[in-house]
């Protein structure tokens, strides 16, 4: 087993997550706690049937925001380890699209590190989402619906 | 007059038909260029939903632009 720092931190692939692989940047052999959280392509949303999804991103912004928040979940709940990645591009229904990771001495504060990114990356990475529905129609999530005289799902 | 490169993305994107350009602008901040660009494209977003950036990091919608700067106008985000 590794002792070393590994290399964790925020990422994006446009490629299929190895979550085995993904993992093995955590072994810490100080570590005793390990938590993960793994975000799938669902096949509906708010009444809608999903066909597959599109994500983009502001990388440059996003990594940076990404890190920022590793940074503060390391110091909030000081845990050892924490890696992050995301997918962009076409991803059809089930496949992964996020992956968090935490190693840390206990299995308390692995748990709530891991929480901690994943609430924090939805609300602050500029990522976004484009769902494409079953019957054709398609719209960006949380996007459509603030654009004031456009209904949602309109082209 | 400032030439400021705007990055488009998401839905931003998809009305203005570009992922990028450089505009020639007398708008002062990102708040006048928004307006600016609510009349060229059309763009139905409220600023007020928008968050915006200055050279890839998060900023101010009063900060001052200046020439060469690079603004990205953020939708709501939607990750994971």
């Amino acid at each position: 087993m590794k002792t070393s720092s590994p290399v964790p931190g925020f990422s994006f692939t446009d490629q299929p997550i190895d979550t085995a692989q993904a993992r093995l940047s955590l072994e810490d052999g100080s570590c005793g706690g390990y938590a993960s959280f793994e975000g799938w392509v669902r096949d509906n949303n708010e009444g809608h049937s999903v066909r597959r999804l599109e994500y983009e991103s502001f990388a440059e912004l996003a990594v940076k925001e990404g890190e920022r928040i590793i940074a503060e979940a390391s110091k909030k709940f000081g845990v050892a380890n924490i890696a992050c990645v995301h997918r962009v591009g076409s991803l059809q229904i089930g496949e992964l699209a996020v992956w968090v990771g935490v190693s840390s001495p206990h299995r308390a504060e692995a748990f709530a590190a891991c929480r901690y990114v994943i609430d924090e990356v939805k609300h602050r990475v500029p990522i976004w989402k484009k769902e494409h529905y079953v019957n054709g129609d398609s719209g960006w999530v949380n996007c459509e619906r603030c654009a004031a005289d456009s209904p949602a799902h309109s082209h | 007059m400032n030439r400021i490169r705007v990055e488009y993305f998401a839905l931003l994107r998809e009305r203005a038909g570009v992922n990028e350009e450089t505009i020639e602008t007398n708008a002062q901040t990102p708040a006048q260029l928004y307006t600016e660009l609510v009349e060229r494209y059309g763009f139905d977003i409220e600023r007020t939903r928008l968050k915006v950036a200055i050279n890839a990091q998060f900023g101010d919608w009063s900060a001052p632009l200046r020439n060469g700067d690079e603004v990205v106008f953020i939708p709501p985000v939607a990750g994971g």
